[in-house]
């Protein structure tokens, strides 16, 4: 059984600090918690924290729940929040922080194929400069869900059927040097 | 007729427009050629990073978007057209965060150093939705109609990206633009209360029942308000709509047949285009309505 209310003293509000210096997160203490952006957001009935209640762990710092929520997987980064904040707290951004600081630790949720996705799309796009959608959803579903290989066929067989699904990788020209760009570690 | 538009505009397709949304392209080129607009498309472009870069490397994303922005000011003079809204969405913000936090912009910087890329300078990014609307504008597609819409009734779909953070396409939740140039043309569009409401992006491919609930929203409305296909200026939007209809039929029990189309498709019809370069055969949905809809014989083309 795990307890269901957080002790003052698990908290660390210098985490939330240093969230609030990341680019695009700064107002994020000028919350009001008046909840405009969980009223708005389309994907709030599935979550587990709404983001109102996200932007309050952050500011406490209770950093455990805030990275390993569905929350942060289910913003499909449609900016209703940041728009209509009357803070003008870009959530959206937050969110986008919390993601990459959940990968970094590695504390995402097991097996929820959001964040496999990004990591394979980012791997593919870092390795040819063009995304394949064909090989991302084979990779994605071959690591998440292989039965979904069965559910997934009809909408599969109607994107070939219509020329709009392709095995072809397309590479730029100048990859090496993109990737260079995108990789600090490689040079230094 | 804008300067901008004699000149043409460069064109960055994304890798969407290149796979699932390849009507988007063919159409989008269609329609300009049939405007007489050149377009050129951007050299060796990469993918735009979309959201995923974001979650994952911030300053990866931004690279991105900047070695892309870098090749599009090689050719000084032209604004950068960029018909997907997550790929103009991400351009913009590469330009507003190097410009507005130093740390990005430093950080930027010596990522396209180490790959010897200059720093881009400065170049209009632009959606075509805002180019037809301003650039070529409502009086010249009307002058150029030669065929009626026989479609019926259309919810115009704006989508997210295109409208949100950055409004300068159209208002970020009563967008009109669309609607406007389609009046102009003679199309009925319904006053569609959910079109900038989110498609669920790539949830639909990752959490599938979250995302097939909220295109089952989007339709049924679309539905409800008298529609019969909907029109929409994103290659995610267009296919999170079209091709999930017969699994979103099973499971609310409501049958949905509904064609998605795009807006240049929609437009290039009416100014006399070929059904097949429009690309209407890659829709998924409504099919044979589409066909009911879409006559090339001679008759029909000397109804305006």
């Amino acid at each position: 059984m795990e307890r269901q209310i957080r002790y003052q003293r698990e908290a660390r509000p210098a985490w939330g600090a240093e969230i609030a210096k990341l680019p695009g997160c700064e107002r994020l203490y000028s919350c009001i918690q008046c909840g405009t952006c969980s009223g708005t957001c389309p994907m709030s009935l599935y979550m587990d924290y709404t983001p109102r209640r996200v932007i309050a762990l952050i500011r406490e710092g209770f950093y455990k729940d805030a990275l390993s929520c569905r929350t942060i997987w289910l913003c499909a980064s449609c900016y209703s929040c940041s728009s209509r904040c009357p803070q003008d707290i870009k959530v959206t951004d937050i969110m986008y922080a919390l993601k990459r600081e959940a990968i970094k630790r590695k504390v995402y949720p097991s097996r929820f194929p959001t964040p496999v996705l990004a990591r394979e799309f980012y791997r593919l796009v870092k390795m040819f400069g063009r995304n394949s959608e064909f090989l991302l959803v084979f990779l994605l579903t071959l690591k998440t869900n292989p039965l979904g290989f069965l559910t997934m066929a009809r909408t599969g067989i109607a994107l070939l059927l219509t020329g709009r699904l392709s095995p072809k990788v397309e590479m730029i020209r100048d990859a090496a040097r993109l990737r260079k760009a995108l990789e600090p570690k490689e040079v230094a | 007729m804008s300067n901008e538009s004699e000149k043409g505009y460069l064109y960055f397709p994304g890798c969407s427009l290149k796979s699932t949304g390849r009507a988007y392209e063919e159409s989008l080129l269609e329609l300009f050629r049939l405007l007489d607009i050149p377009l050129q498309e951007l050299d060796d472009w990469n993918c735009c990073g979309a959201t995923s870069y974001m979650g994952i490397d911030e300053e990866a994303a931004f690279v991105l978007g900047a070695r892309n922005l870098s090749i599009a000011c090689q050719t000084p003079g032209r604004d950068l057209m960029a018909p997907c809204s997550a790929c103009y969405m991400v351009l913009r913000k590469t330009q507003d965060y190097t410009s507005k936090y130093p740390q990005v912009r430093r950080e930027v910087e010596a990522a396209m150093k180490r790959a010897d890329l200059p720093m881009p300078g400065q170049v209009k990014i632009r959606h075509p939705l805002e180019i037809l609307y301003h650039d070529v504008g409502a009086e010249r597609l009307k002058n150029l109609k030669k065929r009626n819409w026989l479609g019926g009734t259309i919810a115009c779909y704006y989508g997210c990206q295109a409208v949100r953070p950055y409004s300068d396409v159209d208002d970020a939740y009563n967008p009109v633009k669309m609607d406007e140039l389609l009046r102009a043309m003679g199309v009925q569009t319904i006053d569609y209360c959910l079109k900038t409401k989110c498609c669920a992006g790539v949830l639909t491919g990752t959490v599938p029942p979250v995302g097939r609930r909220v295109n089952y929203i989007l339709l049924k409305e679309a539905v409800r308000k008298g529609a019969q296909a909907v029109v929409t200026i994103c290659p995610l939007c267009q296919i999170n709509l079209d091709a999930y209809q017969k699994e979103i039929s099973a499971e609310s029990g409501e049958r949905f047949d509904i064609p998605i189309l795009y807006l240049p498709q929609v437009l290039g019809w009416m100014l006399g285009g070929r059904k097949k370069e429009l690309a209407f055969h890659r829709c998924i949905a409504g099919r044979r309505y589409l066909n009911e809809w879409l006559r090339e014989t001679k008759e029909e083309e000397a109804y305006v």
